[in-house]
């Protein structure tokens, strides 16, 4: 197994992203330059880390897709590559076209670094398996433009197709209110999957939650659940049958399998 | 000649931006019941050579690269102007 991080230029969680993985899950991983065109023979999965790519000039993330690497990150998603974005990289999920939506300046302006209550909405995608649905997670946001946007009809749609996997919400009651949300994003959307659940961008950053000496090591279960997906354990068939495991296949099979049965292929 | 590109957010979207700048300028004498709302875009200045003033698609280069590049289509509106 093997994760590739990406460096862009003002890249700032490309560190914790690494040493998430390695040092406190064991998981293989190393850098990718954002200029190269390959992300290397055997990568099983793409880290785009937060920070500020391009000085987050124009818009945050706008220029990371440009990046000569990114061909390479499209081409992987679009074989069923898992692929996971944190802070800046949801922002480039976004402005790249592989997530829906948009996410805008915070509600308040302010820029916002604290420790917040997310709902995991669904366990059935690869990046959630190893949470209940339901369940709450305390992960650190750390951002200035983290307020998720999507028109009417993209909200429904993601919202009909389970896509909204993490909300924010009251810590003590589990519930979205509008003090428990920090930055105004629509519906309390704190990160959100494609419709092939191989694509999650989320702005919370489970890099800074994987040990208990950070305050919470409640981000491990998403990196987990990836790996999860990756050696075709737990991963829960996307689709129709959202919570209940039906398939023993590796994710990707998985994945490539309902794509050729009819599934939806997302920004291609 | 230019190309003036204007990015706006679009009235759909919320400007939290542009509505503390509404409220700041509600602060400037005179100004405090006059105005009702402030959207905060930004303005592009794009020098060109005075050879791609030649190229017939031009204008349809500049419109692909606003909406590609120098505008989010899903929050914000803009306007090409070209002056020659």
């Amino acid at each position: 197994m093997h994760f590739a991080v990406i460096q862009f230029p003002g890249s700032n969680c490309d560190q914790d992203c690494l040493r998430s993985l390695r040092d406190d899950l064991g998981i293989p991983a190393d850098y990718v330059w954002h200029k190269d065109t390959s992300l290397g023979d055997g990568c099983d999965a793409v880290v785009l880390p937060g920070g500020f790519s391009y000085g987050d000039y124009l818009r945050c993330g706008a220029m990371a897709k440009f990046s000569p690497i990114m061909r390479a990150v499209r081409d992987f998603a679009a074989g069923g590559g898992l692929v996971i974005g944190v802070c800046n990289g949801f922002q480039m999920l976004c402005e790249m076209g592989l997530l829906p939506g948009a996410l805008i300046r915070n509600r308040d302006l302010h820029f916002i670094c604290e420790a917040v209550a997310l709902r995991v909405e669904t366990s059935g995608s690869p990046f959630t398996s190893r949470c209940r649905t339901g369940e709450l997670l305390q992960i650190p946001i750390a951002h200035g433009e983290g307020s998720y946007f999507a028109d009417d009809a993209t909200l429904r749609d993601l919202e009909k197709h389970r896509q909204v996997l993490l909300r924010y919400v009251d810590p003590a009651t589990g519930v979205p209110t509008p003090a428990s949300n920090p930055n105004g994003s629509l519906a309390a959307i704190a990160g959100i999957c494609n419709r092939e659940r191989n694509v999650f961008g989320l702005m919370p950053h489970p890099d800074r939650a994987s040990h208990p000496r950070l305050g919470s090591d409640d981000g491990r279960k998403i990196f987990e659940s990836m790996a999860d997906a990756i050696r075709g354990r737990r991963y829960q068939r996307a689709g129709a049958a959202i919570g209940v495991c039906h398939t023993e296949a590796p994710a990707r099979d998985a994945l490539v399998a309902m794509r050729s049965g009819g599934g939806d292929v997302f920004g291609v | 000649m230019k190309a003036i590109v204007i990015v706006k957010p679009k009235t759909t979207v919320l400007d939290p931006q542009g509505v503390a700048i509404r409220d700041a300028v509600r602060h400037h004498p005179g100004l405090e019941h006059a105005v009702a709302g402030v959207r905060a875009g930004k303005r592009l200045e794009i020098d060109l050579e005075a050879s791609a003033a030649a190229d017939p698609a031009l204008e349809e280069k500049l419109h692909a690269v606003c909406r590609d590049l120098l505008s989010n289509p899903v929050i914000e509106d803009y306007e090409l102007h070209l002056e020659r």
